[in-house]
């Protein structure tokens, strides 16, 4: 019987053993949780705060998940070692697990960059996992003044969510604009819809140190606050990996199979640098949908299939305040702006192909140009100029059409 | 599995299809009240222009990027149907982002719904199907592995 170990219990471990399972029905699965609750759905945290959901609707897997798939759940333990020789993973406690193959699955953690004085603010939190959105929401009062460090995602999902809930609410970033890990320069009217819902912005400005309630930014301004949220940005975890002798870079390297460099050894998730198809290179796609997928494709790896997921690409839904933006791939070669009337509609054309594109309100069908982009269709093979004001089936010939819709095959 | 299929030759774009799921999921009994002077947000949509028209809804995939996607975990795929759990929904849109055939939109709360081939509402079949005056959507067998 194989043994399997999964270090992480987040999405990219559900994958994997519901790909591992989707095979092996009987392997023994340990899966070592570092979190004390079963698999949650992380990006919902900002939603909880909001109110929008509770933990119980968070379990991302129904109750009886493991039991049903037949893992041994190692809650509160952290793995502190992977001997690649050996094949064994050492626990906090000292407890040697042996295994057939591993699939690390360890996630990324916060970056908190040294400022100075940060030890003297009392209420200062991450926003990452669900206990410290517990935490957060414990400290929240309708008197509270929020200074988020940090405009990126997970920042401003943040400030959507306490918004409501708090006296007032300031975002600063050392870039000169809001979200601009997935935005162009020229989105302004994202800003300016999430300043007229409340939130104050620093731009090209950031805190730079610390005096109890008091942060010093960068421009000479100062700001009080009662709560600071450290947004800056992740690190993948991949020092397990790297501390075995296996290839690292930004985050740990893996091929299409999410093998490792390591014999038996896999990657999956947040950690994990793999093939992003948008940009021919790899990069690491810190996704809930990529974590779930290559999670998945390493467990059927794992358990002796063949899967190999090629076609990842960096993509983002979000609203925020009833906004929605879509994005996806690269903003790479040609840019075909469309947008009128507020909303923003931009695609990225190089080679013949669509290499991502940028949507802001007019989000409807969106996933018909995120599947070109995957699917690396040459756009010379459709009638994309159709679509550019509204996605639509029609781009695509009557023949593809009766495949996609007709069932002929 | 039977799956509802759309004969594009035969649509005539008249849009009953949206007005009979809008209907069907409705919980009303009587149509008049449960569609007059309301926008509509049926779970099939008609796309097209002029002479081509057809019908999209859910294709219910073999390998669904929705319950893979979903950052809820509230899509799952239970004897060849796609569901969604509404009450985990938080409206994201993530599943629009990524279904190939642009065939999922939110309701009216904004909370994502989806063709569930109208097994667990008072029709039993689906809505779209019953109601198509030409034939063009039907619900059968065609031989697509499951």
């Amino acid at each position: 019987m194989k043994r399997y170990v999964i270090i992480g219990n987040g999405v990219a471990a559900a994958g994997c053993i519901e790909g591992v399972r989707s095979l092996d029905p009987r392997g023994e699965i340990t899966v070592i949780s570092g979190e004390a609750h079963p698999v949650y759905s992380r990006p919902l945290i900002s939603y909880l705060i909001e109110g929008k959901t509770d933990v119980g609707r968070m379990k991302y897997r129904p109750d009886g998940f493991y039991e049903k798939n037949n893992c041994r759940v190692l809650y509160g333990r952290l793995a502190v070692s992977v001997d690649a020789a050996a094949h064994t993973v050492t626990t906090d406690d000292n407890a040697v697990i042996e295994y057939d193959r591993l699939c690390v699955a360890a996630g990324s953690r916060p970056f908190v960059p040294p400022f100075e004085g940060l030890d003297t603010v009392k209420n200062k939190y991450t926003f990452m996992t669900l206990d410290d959105a517990l935490e957060l929401d414990a400290a929240l009062t309708e008197n509270s003044r929020v200074l988020i460090v940090g405009a990126g995602l997970i920042g401003l999902k943040c400030a959507e969510g306490v918004k409501k809930r708090v006296k007032s609410v300031t975002v600063c970033d050392l870039a000169d604009r809001v979200l601009s890990s997935i935005l162009d320069a020229d989105c302004a009217a994202v800003q300016k819809h999430l300043e007229e819902n409340g939130l104050n912005f620093l731009l090209s400005d950031s805190a730079v140190g610390f005096d109890g309630n008091k942060a010093f930014m960068k421009s000479g301004k100062t700001v009080d606050f009662d709560i600071l949220v450290l947004a800056v940005g992740v690190r993948a975890n991949v020092g397990l990996v790297k501390n075995a002798g296996g290839e690292v870079n930004r985050g740990i390297i893996v091929g299409n199979g999410m093998a490792a460099t390591l014999d038996g050894v896999y990657a999956a998730g947040d950690c994990a640098e793999g093939y992003d198809a948008s940009v021919g290179s790899k990069r690491v796609i810190a996704i809930l949908p990529n974590a779930y997928m290559q999670g998945y494709t390493a467990g059927i790896n794992m358990a002796g299939g063949h899967a190999s997921f090629d076609n990842a690409v960096p993509m983002n839904s979000i609203g925020f305040f009833g906004l929605h933006i879509m994005t996806a791939g690269a903003y790479d070669g040609e840019m075909l702006d469309e947008g009128a009337d507020g909303v923003i509609r931009r695609f990225f054309v190089k080679d013949g192909l669509l290499k991502g594109f940028i949507l802001v309100g007019g989000t409807e069908r969106a996933g018909i140009y995120t599947s070109l982009i995957r699917e690396r269709t040459p756009l010379d093979t459709i009638d994309f100029d159709l679509t550019k004001k509204a996605a639509s089936n029609l781009i695509f010939s009557q023949d593809i059409r009766r495949k996609k819709f007709g069932g002929v095959v | 599995m039977k799956r509802v299929y759309v004969n594009e030759e035969w649509c005539l774009g008249c849009h009953l299809c949206e007005y009979n799921c809008a209907y069907a999921n409705s919980g009303v009994k009587d149509m008049v009240a449960a569609l007059k002077d309301k926008k509509i947000f049926p779970r099939i949509h008609v796309e097209g222009e002029d002479r081509i028209t057809f019908a999209v809804s859910c294709r219910h995939c073999t390998d669904p990027i929705c319950v893979k996607s979903c950052i809820a975990g509230a899509i799952s795929k239970k004897d060849g149907v796609v569901r969604i759990d509404k009450s985990k929904c938080v409206g994201c849109l993530t599943c629009v982002l990524v279904c190939p055939y642009g065939a999922l939109a939110p309701g009216e709360d904004g909370v994502m719904q989806k063709c569930e081939l109208c097994l667990d509402n008072a029709c039993g079949a689906p809505a779209c199907v019953t109601g198509c005056p030409n034939r063009a959507i039907v619900y059968e067998e065609r031989g697509a592995a499951e």
